[in-house]
């Protein structure tokens, strides 16, 4: 394909007299009902996909801008922006909100949308529980940023280390609202990781056995088994910490036998697998960009695909590297620097072969590519400095430094963010019908790449110059001042280049030359349909003939028939080789998980205030669960296409 | 020196001053520099990349290329694991020769440095009950000899860190942790909290006074002996006043009827190079400043504003600074 289609809308056959019938009916059947209450019934999974998405990348300004307020307060020696209870709460709300409230639901916004377009399927497994989800998402969101604006956000830290937030030292409610946000998130990221899991194991389009599934399915695959191991671990921990703030137990307590050392154990065997599961999906997107722009196959996407799993197991079996100051015993100390180590080589092998991959494609070189560029340049020194901090000795001296904030920032940055803002310029068009514009988007990414190099670097030395993190100000004689006042104005720069790619989406939406199916030639199914895809996502579910299945899909390409078109029906496929089993029906919209999700709101608001919150929430939940599976009469008609 | 000077490029993990610190950067600029030869390696090889890649007619597909590429990406991957491998054994003799160094030690020196919130409270011990003595916020250590700590917190978790002789050590209720510390050079070294432990975490510093033998015998004569009697009208005022005051409910000066354990013990505060966990140079202005309003200088701070007449204000100030 020349570079000229790109920007050429793809011409369509014009559609028969049946395919006309079969695509009012499935409108019929699919589309979202009129009511006043549309939005609050909603199941389909690229509207919640979406509300994800733009939820999170709101929690991402708003984090952003907190992370403005810091960096201003940083600017100088003890400048007097924030004071050091304001800039608690600040560095606070921008951590949990950076971890809990965009980088995680942003990647899981992107699999609903995306996951069951890219297997060929009409719908989300489990739809109502991704609408509910989204609601409990929202809700504890809420929750935490009310908190902020109202001088009680949470002021322990996103780790929240006790004894300084548990019931002696963390006084009044701010780690309460901390817990419970996290408990919020935990029941939302669960419910939006079973239901992708299933969509992918049990809803493939014919022929897309697991060695087809493009590598963005496998990364969610994997990121959401992720979810489901870590998610609890956290969950323990949060209810841990919250009914010892609460009921007065005594898990964290060491005078009544408990262990503050307990926390963050379970703390970072949940923390450590959290920054996988942020980088995975962008490992994905990655996969996907590459193979697109330089029009050629993943070289070893075998090893891709085991890299990837394996990155999701050796997760688990480093986190005590950020314990290494409490003090463990040496030996032990070694092991969790092998591991941390071991894990570089599944991480440092998706380079090398993406980098392969590149050398031997033909690419175009488009800003959602130069954004992979910037993963590349920032992504791999975060890496680097992460091999450096696994080793014990070093990382004593770094570890809650200025280094280790450089370091973290490189990695989610470079490994998540880049990736991400690479990918929705990629998907802009399936979203919107609309490009955006290329001139802006190079802008943007210059002005992000430049900024982000411009903030965290300077930090590293900081680092090793001996400042600490979490330090609302410091010292005129520490010297720290210039090196923070470049961080600061490399921040400007980042905030800059963000608003410059905000500009390009809005305007592109209202002005963008239309994109067609398929502006980039990609090779997934979700390029397949038209942009933006219908509400029944295909009119024929694919059958799937390659690992890239429209790149390899031929003229007679065959389709699956016999799907009901006035029921939400979809396939069901066998979980290897995704031969068909059976047509099951999914439920359509409904207002009961949107009141399950008020009723869980209310129990773990109000949990904080008084036990009886729980009661209270209980009653409320429970009827409208009852409400939601209540079962419903079959019709006995059917029409099939 | 004055250590509250410009103490940037002395105050820094680059520059070791002992064996803890100087063995962790040895091995630390090996990592650095392998993985800085890494880290350019990729980006030439990326750069390269995208060069040919753009030039291409066409995607390259063929099983040549595929054999190449599985050469080359798997030397890389041995490549990636040959230098994990080095790192993993230079760690563990890294961290093995630093045990080492404590262990060695014959005649080391112990001190407890208990934590709290937002100060360092420092215990000389010794097997002589009466010879033990406190300070807070200073330890002097003598050159060349190995010190053991004791690191207790009696509230959250803190962390002791002073770059230029060793790295970081957390201090966690109930816990007693461990560190060995020697520094080679004489010299004033800055410490800080490292963990986060709540509203004054950023203004909670100490000084390692490292001081040749014979000086620091000297200074440990003169901590053990009780609080200096005022000798004149005025300190003798200002010792009345603190001692009518709040002040003996949280300080201790010993040889008064003050002990109070919760803040810092003040036997020797003249004597001390700042005030306020090495926030401000001990001078009189500030003495008189920090005892006035405390949450000026820290806010959140334990200690509350003191409403004193300036008259009793200033003779207070003469009276803990004559307390050398």
């Amino acid at each position: 394909m020349s570079d000229e289609t790109l920007t050429t809308p793809g011409v369509a056959p014009p559609p028969t007299e049946t395919e006309l019938d079969a695509r009012l009916a499935l409108q019929r059947t699919w589309w979202r009902d009129a009511g006043p209450l549309r939005w609050l019934r909603e199941v389909d999974h690229k509207a919640i996909g979406l509300r994800v998405v733009f939820t999170a990348l709101t929690f991402f300004l708003l984090a952003g801008i907190l992370a403005a307020l810091m960096r201003t307060q940083l600017a100088r020696p003890e400048h007097g922006i924030l004071g050091p209870d304001r800039y608690d709460q600040v560095f606070t709300v921008h951590g949990t909100t950076m971890m809990f409230l965009f980088a995680v639901p942003v990647m899981m916004g992107l699999g609903l949308y995306f996951v069951p377009l890219m297997v060929g399927t009409r719908n989300i497994a489990y739809p109502r529980l991704c609408a509910y989800a989204y609601f409990v998402y929202l809700i504890g969101s809420l929750f935490l940023w009310i908190s902020l604006l109202t001088n009680t956000g949470p002021d322990v830290g996103w780790f929240a280390y006790t004894p300084l937030s548990g019931p002696e030292y963390g006084i009044g409610k701010r780690p309460d609202v901390w817990a419970q946000t996290i408990t919020f998130t935990e029941i939302s990221m669960m419910a939006f990781a079973v239901s992708i899991i299933v969509t992918i194991f049990k809803q493939r389009a014919p022929g897309m056995s697991l060695n087809r599934m493009p590598m963005f399915v496998w990364t969610m695959l994997v990121t959401s088994f992720m979810v489901l191991f870590a998610m609890t671990t956290i969950a323990t921990a949060s209810i841990f910490l919250a009914s010892d703030r609460l009921v007065g137990t005594h898990f964290f307590n060491p005078a009544e036998g408990g262990d503050p050392l307990l926390w963050q154990h379970l703390f970072w065997y949940f923390g450590h697998p959290e920054v996988y599961i942020i980088f995975l999906p962008g490992t994905g997107m990655v996969s996907l960009l590459v193979t697109a722009f330089a029009r050629r196959e993943l070289f070893g996407y075998t090893a891709l695909v085991l890299a990837t799993i394996a990155t999701g197991f050796l997760g688990y079996g480093v986190w005590v590297h950020h314990m290494f100051a409490t003090g463990l015993p040496q030996l032990g100390e070694s092991f969790f620097t092998g591991s941390s180590l071991l894990i570089t080589i599944p991480n440092g092998l998706q380079i090398f072969c993406w980098l392969a991959t590149l050398w031997s494609g033909k690419l175009r070189v488009r800003a959602p590519l130069l954004f992979v560029f910037g993963f590349f340049f920032i992504l791999v020194r975060g890496g680097l400095t992460g091999v450096m901090v696994a080793s014990v000795a070093f990382d004593l001296q770094v570890h809650d430094t200025f280094f280790i904030v450089a370091h973290l920032h490189d990695v989610l940055i470079g490994g998540a963010v880049f990736p991400l803002l690479g990918a929705i310029l990629f998907w802009w068009p399936k979203w919107t019908g609309r490009l955006t514009s290329e001139r802006l988007g190079r802008a943007s990414f210059w002005l992000i790449f430049l900024g982000e190099n411009l903030t965290f670097v300077p930090m590293y030395v900081l680092g090793l110059r001996g400042m600490p993190r979490r330090q609302y100000t410091y010292l005129a004689a520490s010297g720290w001042g210039p090196f923070n006042l470049l961080a600061s104005a490399g921040a400007a720069l980042l905030a800059l280049g963000v608003l410059v790619y905000l500009a390009n989406l809005v305007v592109s939406t209202r002005a963008g030359a239309p994109a067609g199916d398929d502006p980039w030639d990609a090779d997934t199914l979700d390029w397949a349909t038209s942009s933006p895809p219908p509400a029944y996502n295909f009119l024929r579910i694919p059958v799937v003939q390659g690992r890239y299945a429209l790149w390899s899909r031929t003229a007679d390409a065959p389709v699956v028939t016999g799907l009901a078109l006035d029921r939400r029906e979809v396939l069901v496929t066998s979980t290897l080789d995704a031969t068909p089993q059976l047509r099951y029906e999914l439920p359509g919209p409904t207002i009961w998980p949107f009141l399950a999700a008020l009723g869980t709101g209310v129990t773990w608001i109000f949990g904080v205030f008084t036990p009886w919150g729980i009661v209270v929430g209980l009653a409320l939940t429970g009827p409208a669960l009852v409400a939601w599976g209540w079962p419903r009469r079959r019709r006995a008609t059917e029409v099939r296409a | 020196m004055n250590p509250l000077g410009d103490w940037f490029g002395r105050h820094s993990v680059l520059d070791p001053v002992g064996p803890h610190a100087a063995r962790t950067m040895s091995a630390g600029w090996i990592v650095i520099g392998v993985c800085a030869a890494v880290y350019v390696a990729v980006l030439v090889v990326l750069a390269l990349a995208i060069r040919h890649a753009r030039r291409a007619a066409a995607p390259e597909r063929g099983p040549e290329t595929h054999r190449r590429h599985v050469r080359v990406v798997g030397a890389a991957v041995g490549a990636t694991i040959v230098i994990l491998f080095a790192f993993l054994f230079l760690d563990f003799f890294t961290s093995r020769g630093l045990a080492e160094v404590g262990a060695g030690a014959s005649r080391p020196l112990t001190i407890v440095v208990t934590g709290h919130q937002w100060w360092w409270q420092v215990t000389y011990e010794d097997t002589a009950v009466s010879a033990r003595f406190s300070t807070a916020n200073e330890i002097h250590i003598p050159v060349g000899r190995p010190v053991m700590l004791k690191l207790l917190s009696r509230d959250v978790i803190h962390s002791f860190w002073v770059p230029n002789l060793a790295g970081k050590r957390d201090l966690i209720p109930p816990y007693t942790n461990v560190l060995w510390l020697r520094a080679d050079r004489p010299g004033i070294y800055r410490g800080q909290c490292a963990e986060f432990c709540g509203l004054q975490h950023a203004k909670m510093d100490f000084l390692v006074v490292a001081e040749p033998p014979e000086r620091f015998a000297a200074w440990v004569a003169n901590q053990r002996s009780p609080g200096r009697s005022p000798a004149d009208p005025v300190t003798r005022h200002g010792q009345a006043v603190f001692l009518g005051s709040a002040c003996i409910l949280c300080h201790t000066i010993v040889g008064t009827p003050a002990n109070g354990r919760v803040g810092p013990d003040l036997t020797h505060v003249g004597g001390r190079a700042t005030l306020a966990a090495g926030v401000l140079p001990n001078t009189r202005g500030n003495l008189a400043g920090w005892i006035a309003d405390p949450q000026r200088v820290k806010p959140g701070a334990k200690m509350p504003p003191n409403i004193l007449a300036p008259r009793d204000l200033q003779a207070v100030v003469a009276y803990l600074a004559s307390l050398q």
